[in-house]
């Protein structure tokens, strides 16, 4: 019971991360329709900014925190702007070899001004160092931040979809952008917009990561970004409570596989429940199968 | 109000538009008929600025709005209908409406305007709060034409409000349609329904393969032996 209690938590920290990825993935799918391959990447540079901001500019979690997701917003809308808007019209397969392409040069620029070695995130200093022991469970401070961080975001992000003028023109864009054009939505600007929230998202998740775990390198993004897009999918593609509950289900079979079973196969399980959500529902948790029309 | 000038709009190698010219008066209905892809869902959308048209002139109240993008549009008083309704069918009813209003900053003139779309479609005031996926086809055409009305605007354009809805309902849509003309909206109207449509219009176009082949008021052409034979049955 204990171990189930303590995987539970490890499943929870690990879900946060790949929820908040997740995320990105779902909202540029739902918007453009597009598998944005180059979103594990903002994820990677966001724990390099993160990194670069503790270690020598000495700043702080949440200072550091808040300058990566601004540096990924304005990376995530660059490369929207430069290699995806004028494929606007362009066949999907053309946006989404791009997407590859701009992830290999997000990975290998990298690679060449921070070589490919790993590097370690400096350990957190006073209460955030600090770990809680119920009985034989242990819970650490990291944990609890990162939660807590991600839940914040997660509720922010739903006041803004939900809410603002900006959030309601993405979700009129995501279902019908002819007919968003005529209220006047400037479709262009939302679509800015929902790489901007993304990125910003996968900039947290990659601060939250380097700290998590300590150490980070230019590769990083691949594994858990498939993974994040798996979660995806799991939830609904293009739907966001859809990959919010999506990660945190695959953080927690990807712990509950390392602890009970063996860790070599916690990757290939994610990918095999990928299989079976295409075979069994290809819609996804929540998504609907076809939509409703009268 | 409107005109539009020698239009050409090609979709890569289909000319689907071929040099159409006509012209709206304020406070007119002007109605535009013609077989299924005669072409006119296209020159609604390339007026409203979906579609770029390859050549040609299109002027609002004396201005020249052919390079203008679609937003630019509805701000000069444009708002469009279009085919399909295509409401926003994962949001609310009030959240379509309150879209319709989206480049107003007048708060309470929104509200108001809001006021006046439910006391025209009490039905959308009972359904607020529903999914405008969920609405039968008459209502999410009321709603389309509530959020329409949302901005605002000088001319509406209106593609074929009436398909796939029951008679008892086109008539409705019809009495709806003389109503917003009657508070002062200027129309411009595409319609499978010809007889209905000619009745209520000042003037009509009538459209075939991407031309206009004859106009004039809609007391000349109900009488035109043509239009009786090819779209009035008789
Ligand atoms: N998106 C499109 N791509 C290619 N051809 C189109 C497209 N939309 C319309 N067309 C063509 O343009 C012509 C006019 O279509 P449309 O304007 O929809 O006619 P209508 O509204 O009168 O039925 C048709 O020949 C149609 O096939
Ligand atoms: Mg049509």
């Amino acid at each position: 019971m204990e171990q189930f209690l303590q995987q539970v938590i490890n499943g929870i920290s690990l879900g946060s991360i790949y929820a908040l990825v997740a995320l990105g993935y779902t909202m540029v799918y739902g918007i453009i329709n597009l598998i944005n391959f180059a979103h594990c990447d903002i994820y990677m540079i966001g724990a390099y900014v993160g990194y670069y901001c503790m270690t020598f500019l000495g700043l702080g979690v949440f200072a550091s925190l808040v300058i990566s997701m601004a540096a990924c917003v304005v990376i995530g809308v660059a490369i929207e702007k430069i290699a995806y808007k004028p494929l606007r019209n362009s066949p999907r397969i053309t946006v989404l070899i791009t997407a590859i392409g701009v992830s290999l040069f997000l990975e290998y620029v990298t690679m060449f001004f921070m070589k490919a070695n790993v590097r370690s995130y400096p350990p957190l200093t006073g209460i955030l160092a600090e770990n809680i022991n119920l009985g034989s469970i242990f819970i650490s401070m990291k944990q609890i931040l990162i939660v807590v961080i991600t839940i914040v975001l997660v509720v922010l992000l739903q006041i803004i979809v939900r809410h603002t003028k900006l959030g309601k023109a993405m979700r009129a864009v995501s279902l019908d952008k002819d007919a968003a054009e005529l209220m006047g939505i400037n479709v262009n600007n939302t679509i800015s917009f929902t790489f901007a929230l993304g990125s910003a998202l996968a900039g947290a998740a990659g601060v939250l990561v380097g700290i998590y775990y300590n150490s980070i390198n230019p590769l990083m993004g691949v594994i858990p970004g498939l993974k994040a897009f798996v979660a995806a999918v799991f939830g609904g593609i293009g739907l966001i409570p859809g990959a919010f509950i999506g990660g945190y289900f695959i953080g927690a079979v990807e712990v509950f596989v390392a602890g009970y079973g063996n860790s070599m196969y916690r990757d290939a399980v994610v990918f095999a429940i990928l299989i079976v959500i295409l075979i069994v529902k290809p819609a996804g948790l929540l998504g609907k199968n076809t939509r409703e029309k009268v | 109000m409107l005109e539009i000038k020698d239009i050409n709009v090609h979709f890569g190698g289909i000319h689907a538009l071929k040099g159409i010219s006509m012209t709206v008066q304020r406070g007119e209905i002007v109605t535009l008929i013609g077989a299924n892809g005669a072409g006119k869902t296209t020159t609604l959308r390339t007026i409203s600025g979906l579609k770029k048209s390859t050549s040609g002139q299109i002027l609002l109240d004396g201005t020249d709005i052919t390079n203008l993008s679609a937003q630019e549009r509805v701000k000069r008083g444009i708002s469009h209908v279009p085919e399909g309704r295509r409401v926003f069918p994962a949001m609310t009813v009030l959240e379509n409406l309150e879209l319709g209003a989206f480049l107003r900053r007048d708060k309470a003139n929104i509200a108001a305007d809001l006021k006046m779309v439910y006391e025209r479609f009490p039905i959308l005031a009972d359904r607020k709060k529903q999914l405008a996926g969920t609405l039968s086809g008459g209502e999410q055409q009321m709603l389309a034409i509530g959020r329409a009305l949302m901005s605002r605007p000088d001319i509406l354009f209106l593609d074929e409000p009436s398909m796939g809805l029951a008679p008892l309902l086109v008539q409705e849509i019809f009495n709806i349609i003389l109503d917003i003309n009657n508070a002062g909206t200027t129309i411009l109207l595409v319609e499978q329904n010809a007889s209905m449509a000619l009745k209520i219009a000042h003037k009509a176009y009538v459209m075939e393969t991407g031309s206009i082949v004859l106009s004039g008021t809609g007391e000349e052409l109900m009488q035109s032996d043509g239009i009786k034979k090819a779209y009035l049955g008789g």
